[in-house]
């Protein structure tokens, strides 16, 4: 591999992690915190540092695909351990591996939590957990490719590694341009999110914190009683999370005006799912006694079923006390996942399309065998290549949950808890169910559970396979 | 600005990768989608997997918003048809390559009615290349400027060559003659000459003057400056033909050996004062036979890069002439170059340079615009002309006085018919034409060189 060029790009994420750091750093010196020292000596040394180690620029600049996969990885890892430094320092969360699940989770939108309560936190950790969020939802590299100019056309494969989806399209021919029409997407979207928050009431504070955390489908919640806001933040809210989980070509597409191709078969399908769950789930929640009318229950329902879906994980409500079937069918919206290209995790829209389009022809193969048919999305011919791929990745999904399953159970907490806490860590939603329910956190397990989430929160944002290759012991073989 | 080049071959690649590095939006199409799909990652460029005479999918790859479609597929009549196409679709500028010598009579013609912004034989342009290195074979390669009134040349310096122990501002006041020297190569570097530079053995060095003056200088530092008088060449195919058409009336006597029979019929039926031997040019008797050993010149244009390179190194070992290879699909270049072939001719190079200059002319410039360009040494040094249409900065100071970034060479002013090898008292006027050597790729303006 690269080394040359593998340091040189930690250089700049090192650099750049500075300059994120001087969001937390401002709202210490609003809320007159005592932390603002502590930021601002941070930022300054990660961006000193990272601006010494880029003064060596490689020789050799060409990236192969693996390179991608590794540099991504590695960047992640340092990202999640420069911002796990401001909790561990400051003593907000003094144990070392909970500091870094709270980073972790933050960068990676899990917004899993190990805080019993936020009473007491300071304003200006709470604001970097949110804020770690953004970065993390588009992606830091996006974010470094939208500004500086890396040379090449290798960078395809650091995009490729970043983002969400089995097969990562350009919008428009440069890499650049595209990773900077994304941000700006994202950014004109948090904005419109934080002004119709704004006159909804919210105060300043709570505002950014909630958009940026939507926007990254995130869900680190900033308020110590949950999400005491007016029912008309709480919709925005919830539009704002269907928004932000489906596939940002759509948006794309819809500003340049190709309304046709812009509802792709993937839209399509994200939203039909969005209005069964919703109808179904109302149906289901609407006589509960935790709401006083079915107008109440409808609005608790499609936010959760709009916080689960798009992986953000916020909550509103205990959904833990709800009927089998809802609960049953949130978990399942927990594996489904956000589009393609959004900021979301789970297993994704598109994937599953694929998936159920595959295997319908196979079932066609088998009664007919010499029949040719190949699968079609959106009138295009998916490649074989992609098809395996999103084979391998379930498989690789399946048995990283399995095994993490299985470490988890040593702790000796129930299935439910277990089997929740995965699905949420891995697929980047925060609360579970039973004991990692959205009334409590992850606290619960011990360290070495919270190291198997730690892992499951990476390789779930990072679509599995950069951190597993990182593992593998080939990828390290001279 | 948007350009669609149509084709993934070797000079879609080239052209891909050349035109991205200097800012344009580009976007490819191939009915392949493996090699879309290989060609978008390497390059940082758009794949469009189709046939790109298909209107529905020039509409995907944007021919509505794109300034030009590169028409470069396998087949002449597709090239053209995709040009008409994106012509009428989109009014987007268009260039067909158009290579089968049955076309190549009537290009002007199918330029005209078709409105195609430029058509490219680079089989042509090769032979062309060719028929000047025989012409002067000292040169490894020749480049010429302002309708040939200037010349760049590339040389190597053998062992006991007078220049070895001098260096570059010697030659001025030691052999009297107006060359200058632009750049020197020597093992994997490059440099752009300055007053100072010491030159080695073998060191590949390009000088810029006007053709007598070139004549002279070689004269003077012991190189044979006639022209071949015969010339061997190993192929028949369309470069061939074309070369043999260039020199027919040259007074250079020519055999050419092919090994297809049909091939060296239709050969022999076009030209009729040629010597057409139908054998494989692999049969080291045959060559003896036909006196590889006495030739002045032996040409290398059979199909295979192989087997060019295999023969031109054969060649080498017996006779003394000039050696020209054609190298149409092997990369690996530093390979090549460490086989000391004598001259090599890459036509896909020579392809993308004439469109890259033609990109890069269409560019709104101030007041300068570019006329020819050529890569001095691949990817790190070009040649440039310019014509200077209005008065600006360049104009207005002598070049002593203008603040030029480092690595750029004022090489050659043409006024009024002459050629002026500038010093630093001379100053740039309207309506010159300034040849540029420089390190800054991708310029299309010359005001871009001040810093």
């Amino acid at each position: 591999m690269n080394i040359g060029m593998t340091i040189y790009i930690l250089g700049i994420i090192t650099a750049f992690e500075g300059v994120f750091m001087l969001v937390p750093t401002a709202t210490a010196a609003v809320y007159h915190e005592k932390q603002l020292l502590l930021f601002a000596i941070m930022s300054l040394v990660l961006i000193a540092a990272g601006g010494i180690i880029t003064r060596f620029k490689p020789k050799n600049k060409t990236l192969f695909a693996k390179d991608g996969f590794l540099i991504v990885a590695l960047s992640w890892l340092l990202m999640s351990l420069f911002g796990a430094l401001p909790f561990c320092i400051s003593g907000t969360i003094p144990h070392f591996v909970d500091a870094m699940f709270e980073a972790v989770s933050g960068f990676t939108t899990t917004g899993a939590s190990i805080l019993h309560t936020l009473e007491g936190v300071p304003k200006c950790m709470l604001m970097w957990r949110s804020f770690m969020h953004w970065i993390g939802g588009m992606g830091v590299l996006v974010f470094i490719m939208a500004i500086l100019p890396l040379s090449g056309g290798q960078n395809m494969y650091l995009m490729k590694a970043e983002s969400p989806g089995p097969s990562v399209g350009k919008l428009v021919p440069r890499v650049r341009t595209t990773a900077f029409l994304l941000y700006a997407i994202y950014f004109v979207l948090t904005v419109a999110e934080f002004i119709l928050l704004l006159i909804g009431g919210m105060p300043v504070f709570d505002a950014i914190n909630i958009a940026v955390a939507t926007a990254g489908t995130g869900g680190f919640s900033c308020d110590p009683a949950g999400m005491p806001y007016s029912p008309f933040c709480i919709n925005v809210i919830t539009v704002f999370m269907f928004l932000f989980a489906a596939n940002f070509t759509f948006y794309f597409l819809l500003i340049r005006r190709r309304f046709k191709e812009a509802f792709s078969e993937e839209i399509r399908l994200y939203l039909g799912i969005i209005a069964f769950a919703i109808i179904t789930i109302f149906l289901d929640i609407r006589h509960l006694p935790m709401f006083s009318g079915a107008g109440e229950a409808l609005m608790h329902g499609a936010f959760t079923i709009g916080s689960l879906l798009s992986s953000t994980g916020f909550a509103t409500v205990d959904f833990d006390k709800w009927p089998a079937y809802s609960r049953t069918l949130l978990v399942m919206l927990m594996f489904v996942g956000a589009c393609a290209g959004s900021t979301g995790g789970g297993i994704k829209v598109s994937r599953l399309i694929i998936l159920f389009k595959n295997m319908t022809n196979e079932f066609r193969v088998m009664m007919h065998p010499r029949q040719v048919k190949r699968v079609k999305m959106d009138g295009q011919q998916v490649d074989g290549e992609v098809i395996r791929s999103v084979h391998v990745y379930l498989a690789c999904y399946i048995m990283i949950y399995a095994v993490s399953m299985l470490v988890l159970s040593l702790d000796h907490l129930d299935l439910t808890t277990n089997f929740t806490a995965v699905v949420a860590t891995l697929n980047n939603i925060g609360p579970g169910l039973n004991m990692v329910g959205p009334t409590s956190n992850y606290d619960v397990f011990t360290t070495s559970s919270k190291v198997v989430l730690i892992f499951d929160m990476l390789a779930g944002r990072l679509e599995l396979f950069p951190i597993v290759l990182l593992l593998a012991p080939s990828t390290w073989k001279k | 600005m948007n350009i669609i080049i149509v084709g993934c071959g070797k000079v879609g690649r080239v052209l891909a990768e050349r035109l991205n590095e200097q800012g344009n939006s580009i976007t490819v199409v191939d009915i392949n989608s493996v090699r879309v799909n290989e060609t978008a990652e390497r390059y940082d460029v758009m794949g469009i997997a189709g046939d790109g005479v298909n209107h529905k999918t020039l509409e995907e790859a944007g021919v509505a918003k794109a300034d030009l479609l590169i028409a470069v597929t396998g087949s002449d009549e597709r090239n053209l048809l995709c040009c008409l196409i994106a012509k009428k679709a989109g009014g987007c500028q268009t260039i067909a390559r158009v290579r089968s010598p049955q076309y190549s009579d009537e290009i002007s013609y199918l330029k005209e009615e078709l409105g195609l912004a430029m058509v490219i034989n680079p089989e042509f342009a090769a032979a062309e290349e060719i028929a000047r290195l025989l012409r002067f074979p000292s040169a490894l390669k020749i480049d010429t400027f302002v309708k040939g009134r200037v010349e760049l040349l590339k040389f190597k310096l053998p062992e006991d060559s007078p220049l070895c122990d001098m260096c570059v501002r010697d030659i001025a006041p030691k052999l009297h003659c107006d060359v200058l020297v632009c750049t020197v190569e020597r093992g994997e570097s490059a440099y752009i000459a300055s007053g100072d530079f010491h030159f080695a053995p073998h060191d590949v060095i390009s000088i810029i003057a006007e053709p007598k003056n070139a004549l002279t200088f070689f004269k003077k530092i012991g190189y044979k400056v006639k022209s071949a008088n015969n010339a061997l060449i190993a192929g028949g195919g369309d470069i061939t033909l074309y070369l043999c058409k260039l020199l027919e009336k040259s007074g250079i006597s020519l055999t050419v050996i092919e090994k297809d029979s049909a091939r060296a019929d239709l050969l022999s039926d076009e030209l009729s004062d040629v010597n057409i031997i139908h054998d494989d040019a692999a049969n080291q008797e045959m060559l003896l036979r036909e006196d590889i050993d006495r030739a002045d010149a032996f040409v290398t244009l059979t199909n295979l890069d192989e087997e060019n390179i295999l023969l031109s190194l054969y060649a080498k070992s017996v006779c003394n002439g000039k050696i020209i290879t054609k190298i149409n699909r092997i990369e690996f270049d530093s390979v090549i170059e460490h086989l000391d072939l004598d001259a090599i001719i890459y036509p896909k190079n020579i392809t993308s340079d004439l469109i890259v200059r033609y990109v890069r002319a269409m560019k709104k410039t101030l007041g300068t615009n570019l006329e020819t360009l050529y890569q001095i040494i691949k990817g790190k040094v070009e040649a440039a002309e310019f014509i200077v249409q209005e008065e600006c900065a360049l104009t207005e100071a002598p070049l002593s006085q203008l603040r030029l970034k480092s690595g750029v060479l004022v090489a050659a002013i043409s006024r009024d018919r002459k050629v002026l090898i500038p010093r630093g008292s001379d100053t740039i006027r309207r309506g010159d034409s300034v040849v540029v050597v420089t390190n800054h790729l991708g310029l299309h303006d010359m005001n871009d060189l001040l810093a």
